[in-house]
């Protein structure tokens, strides 16, 4: 059961690796927006600290989720998926090692490029630790919630504007606690409440969405 | 005498019904297959043959009606859908991994016959493309290695939709005979073609799906 867990992940890591250009393109959207808002706003100091965790966390959520739209269209197309429902090991179990993978090379340098970019918006250091994990909690969340609508709409032509109408809002509770955490931090309070709210979203879609995931790909595979 | 499939049953279909697109393509559909025995579906583009094996690879839910392996209804039977070796429309193969890369996923996936990837690349004459990205393959070579899935495995029941698709002679020959020693095996297998199938020997059902 774990042998194809980690054959799936080490299979979609090579494919990335191969393909490099779909990991470097939402990464280079999100330095992009956000370098634009320096720009737009000009040199005010006060107010751009004051927005840039609303600036780094909304583009992060829009670039996970264009980084999202290639998870399972490529096993869809090719007949990979149909071949996957095949396996021993649940369709449930194998789309957490896809997950998985998807993150590892999304997710995490989308985190590892932030400090620069936080510092392009005169954010203070205690709040970058702060953002970081926010960001380390938030963005596995983001993609485990992304991938259930991804898993609903692979089959469909244009699924991407339906997509974005079926998955912000649910992506709205990630949102808000963590630009609260961040804010908390920055007036002196603890961010505990926030951070514990974090993991227990994290968890609860770590243990629920891969059986949504699942039955979506079953249904778009109907 | 090859080594005999352990995992065989007889597969019933009964009374089944598929829609498409609010159009009735078949009611009522009543057939069965043994071990040691091909069901040769024929019928016209569009009658329904590959909806009715999306249906018994579980991919597709029957409208009405049920498919039992050996008197289980298989949606509650994981073990036959693990048994199935299926090859369709579209080759499930990765066109950014290499021709032995893909072989070997297909091998570690599940319950992996002894052959030798080496072997397997010698025996489709994919060999010397052995390194080569899959995408850099011809319409053919691809469908080959597709094919190959079947030598990776040791599922007893192959589900086929017309698997010689661009193939040359020499290929179609080489499968029909591991087609052949298959079944001896005590295998089963589904197939449609519209290619001439040279399946002499065999204990062949020809079940024609018509409107």
């Amino acid at each position: 059961m774990f042998n194809a867990w980690t054959q799936i992940f080490k299979r979609d890591l090579l494919i990335a690796f191969r393909r490099r250009s779909e990991i470097i393109h939402p990464l280079i959207f999100f330095v992009m927006v956000i370098s634009l808002f320096p720009l737009a706003i000009g040199d005010d100091k006060v107010l751009l600290q004051k927005i840039a965790p609303a600036i780094l966390w909304v583009t992060a959520l829009l670039a996970t989720m264009l980084s999202l739209d290639n998870l399972f269209r490529s096993d869809f197309e090719d007949g990979s998926l149909e071949q996957m429902t095949l396996l021993k090991t649940p369709l449930s179990f194998l789309v957490t090692a896809k997950i998985a993978a998807h993150w590892f090379i999304t997710g995490l340098p989308l985190i590892l490029i932030t400090p620069l970019l936080a510092v392009l918006l005169y954010l203070p250091s205690e709040s970058i630790s702060m953002l970081l994990l926010t960001l380390l909690l938030g963005t596995p969340t983001l993609s485990l919630i992304g991938a259930v609508g991804i898993a609903l709409t692979v089959g469909l032509r244009q699924g991407g504007v339906i997509l974005s109408l079926l998955i912000l809002p649910l992506y709205i509770p990630v949102l808000i606690f963590a630009t609260l955490a961040m804010q908390n931090v920055e007036q002196g309070f603890s961010a505990e409440a926030q951070i514990a709210m974090m993991i227990a979203i994290l968890v609860l879609a770590i243990t629920l969405s891969p059986f949504a995931i699942a039955a979506a790909l079953r249904v778009s595979l109907n | 005498m090859e080594k005999q499939y352990s995992f065989t049953a007889d597969l019933e279909v009964k009374n089944l019904a598929c829609l498409r697109n609010e159009k009735v393509l078949f009611s009522g559909l009543n057939v069965s297959i043994s071990p040691k025995s091909v069901l040769f579906l024929q019928g016209e583009n569009g009658s329904g043959k590959t909806s009715l094996l999306r249906i018994l690879c579980g991919f597709r839910l029957p409208d009405e009606g049920e498919v039992s392996w050996g008197n289980q209804v298989i949606t509650s039977l994981p073990e036959y859908f693990q048994n199935i070796s299926y090859v369709g429309h579209k080759n499930g193969i990765k066109d950014e991994l290499t021709v032995e890369e893909n072989l070997n996923l297909m091998r570690s996936m599940a319950t992996a016959s002894d052959i030798k990837t080496e072997f397997v690349l010698k025996q489709i004459g994919l060999f010397k493309q052995a390194d080569v990205l899959s995408r850099q393959l011809s319409a053919g070579q691809k469908r080959k290695l597709a094919l190959a899935r079947l030598m990776m495995t040791e599922n007893s029941f192959w589900i086929l939709d017309e698997p010689f698709t661009s193939l040359d002679k020499a290929s179609v020959v080489f499968f029909e005979t591991l087609i052949k020693e298959h079944i001896k095996r005590g295998g089963m297998l589904i197939l449609t073609s519209h290619h001439d199938i040279d399946l002499s020997g065999l204990s062949v059902n020809h079940f024609s799906l018509s409107n």
